[in-house]
């Protein structure tokens, strides 16, 4: 019988089998960031344990509030820091080169197709894009991890989502993640692995199939996963061009991994985004998602773009090409965090960040800042939010305060009228 | 091993995340014992208010809860707010796959039971008291006003053994 993509590379990791539903595997990549790395760090010195399995399987970033705001994030920058130079882990991310890990490590290309990856983030499985198997843990089995270099699973179930027909303009990669979460629920993707297919999938760019993927955890999903194939070669040429002798060897190298025909799925799900709308949500639930015209007119007070969800160029060009020439609402504060370095400068080359600062937008540097409420826009009590991130729990950006999760384009058109609106309206 | 049970709080809704249980703006505290008084602050309910620092709460040694318990966020300072608050178990009908693996891997139990038993939990009277026997994987819960029921449930092997180890770093440490 056939495997999915998830099977290969658990059988191709497979360290030990502790008991017949449970796989201990060993992990290529080990992801930290300053929020749950510290601690392990601290308990790890403790037990008399502070060692690191392998300094050039780690990757290490300063990410989530930087620059520090006060003394106890400074501290924990300052953990990392040191602990990062102690035990000489090379690919360490501090300040100037730093920015959302899930956007900046693919960029580094870090991530390769077959690979398994863990990091103390539940956003980790943003990287199953690539076609790899990422998932969040908790800061126990970071610790392992960075001591033993292996991480417990269950053995995976897989749910197959079919993503067909033709994508209508104005309509994109976050809008069909919002209508799957709300599709699956909050837990319906439990104990799951979600593998992203069919035809609107495999034409997508890995940055929209990393917003796929970002938001499987949303669902309960251990991770998403897409297919490697040419696109995923294509972004990774410039890591591999000594390994591979053209990018179609590359994908056909690739394909290795790729799920069977005849694999088995616990569920398959098929989705047809023909006549899809905008989405957004509403409440506190990332599966409470309607259509954005249930919604037009719901007042904001701020507008965030930015995060491991949509932080990355092509995200700031869709929200770009609807403030060009607009000025942003009185009533809204509009705040743009390109997620890295990297997109920050293709950004001002390419003129966007002065149409975002011409509209009225405040532009900050790469970090996560308000996306979990602890810094660079937090919202007051009773405020609204039209935010391109991935939670709108209650609290999440500011205590009292409310998050729509919307696309780039639709927090782009809330900014303007200072009220949801249908991105659709500024196209034409 | 840790001894498992004790009065138990009843929290009846589905879906608590891990910023409800801890809110972010704690996750730059770098001791456990600092997450102590903030357990639950963030908590919402549908209907009526819930007091994180309720006398119910205060004594709680299990919590009871309903489906998707500890969805969201990665943070294991959520089970750490347990732990430092003596929370050595949580029952309901479901977790977050994350938030459960570090239940067991910090050796503290996540129990799951069908909804109908959980309903049974949730309309005993009084103050209810839980006993676990791990061996026998069976909880038994007696309420103040006389009423005693019991449940079996059924433990992954993997996630007993990283329970009697003491948590996944010992059993790591052991094995690998
Ligand atoms: S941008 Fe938001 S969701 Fe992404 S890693 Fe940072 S805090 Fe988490």
């Amino acid at each position: 019988m056939g495997q999915t993509i998830t099977e290969k590379i658990f059988a191709a990791h497979l360290r030990d089998t502790p008991t017949p539903e449970n796989m201990v595997l060993d992990i290529d990549v080990i992801m930290c960031h300053e929020i749950t790395t510290p601690i392990a760090i601290m308990d790890l010195v403790e037990k008399g344990m502070d060692r690191v399995c392998n300094p050039s399987r780690i990757k290490a970033v300063i990410d989530h509030v930087t620059p520090p705001k006060d003394s106890k994030t400074a501290t924990q920058a300052k953990i990392m820091r040191d602990w990062a130079r102690r035990h000489n882990i090379k690919d360490f991310f501090d300040i100037g080169r730093n920015g959302v890990c899930h956007a900046l490590f693919p960029e580094k290309g870090f991530i390769r197709p077959g690979n398994t990856v863990i990091m103390g983030d539940s956003h980790t499985c943003t990287h199953g894009a690539f076609g790899a198997f990422a998932a969040g843990v908790g800061t126990t089995d970071l610790e392992v991890g960075i001591l033993k270099g292996v991480c417990a699973f269950r053995v995976p179930r897989s749910l197959k989502i079919e993503v067909t027909g033709t994508l209508p303009k104005g309509v994109v990669a976050k809008d069909i993640i919002l209508a799957i979460i709300k599709k699956l629920t909050v837990s319906g993707g439990t104990d799951m692995v979600i593998e992203f297919t069919g035809p609107v999938v495999e034409a997508m760019n890995m940055s929209s199939r990393m917003t796929l993927c970002n938001m499987a955890v949303e669902a309960g999903a251990t991770s998403g996963v897409c297919q490697p194939d040419i696109v995923t070669a294509r972004y990774l040429w410039p890591f591999i061009q000594d390994e591979y002798e053209s990018v179609e060897q590359a994908a056909e190298a690739f394909s290795r991994w790729r799920s069977d025909e005849d694999a088995r799925y616990e569920q398959v799900v098929t989705l047809d985004v023909t006549t899809l709308a905008p989405q957004v949500t509403y409440g506190y639930k990332p599966d409470n998602v309607k259509d954005i015209q249930e919604l037009e007119g719901a007042k904001i007070d701020q507008v965030y773009i930015g995060s491991c969800t949509n932080g990355r160029i092509e995200d700031i060009r869709e929200a770009a090409m609807i403030l060009r020439n607009q000025s942003v609402a009185e009533s809204v504060r509009g705040i743009l965090v390109p997620a890295t370095p990297a997109v920050y400068s293709q950004a001002l080359e390419e003129g966007l960040i002065k149409i975002f600062m011409e509209s009225g937008f405040c532009v900050l540097n790469p970090t996560c800042g308000a996306c979990l409420g602890m810094s660079s826009g937090v919202l007051a009590d009773g405020e609204v939010c039209a935010s391109t991130t991935n939670r709108n729990f209650n609290g999440r950006m500011g205590k009292g305060g409310m998050v729509h999760l919307m696309s780039p384009a639709s927090a782009a058109a809330a900014a303007i009228t200072g009220v949801i609106t249908d991105p659709r309206r500024f196209l034409n | 091993m840790k001894e498992f049970g004790g009065p138990a709080a009843f929290i009846d809704r589905n879906d608590i995340n891990t910023d409800e249980i801890i809110p972010a703006k704690y996750l730059t505290e770098i001791t456990k014992k600092a997450l102590q008084p903030h357990l639950l602050e963030d908590l919402h309910l549908e209907e009526g208010q819930f007091d994180p620092h309720s006398p119910e709460m205060q004594d709680a040694r299990v919590l009871i809860t309903r489906s998707n318990f500890g969805c969201g966020s990665s943070r294991e300072h959520a089970v750490w707010a347990l732990e430092v608050n003596e929370i050595n178990m949580v029952v309901g009908q479901s977790f977050a796959r994350i938030f459960r693996q570090n239940m067991f891997n910090c050796g503290i139990l996540a129990v799951e039971l069908p909804s109908e038993e959980l309903d049974r939990l949730f309309a005993l009277q009084g103050k209810v008291t839980l006993t676990v026997d791990l061996d026998k994987e069976q909880l038994t819960a007696t309420s103040s006003a006389g009423d005693t029921t019991q449940c079996s449930f059924t433990l992954n092997p993997f996630d007993k053994k990283l329970i009697k180890a003491g948590g996944w770093l010992t059993y790591a440490d052991a094995h690998y």
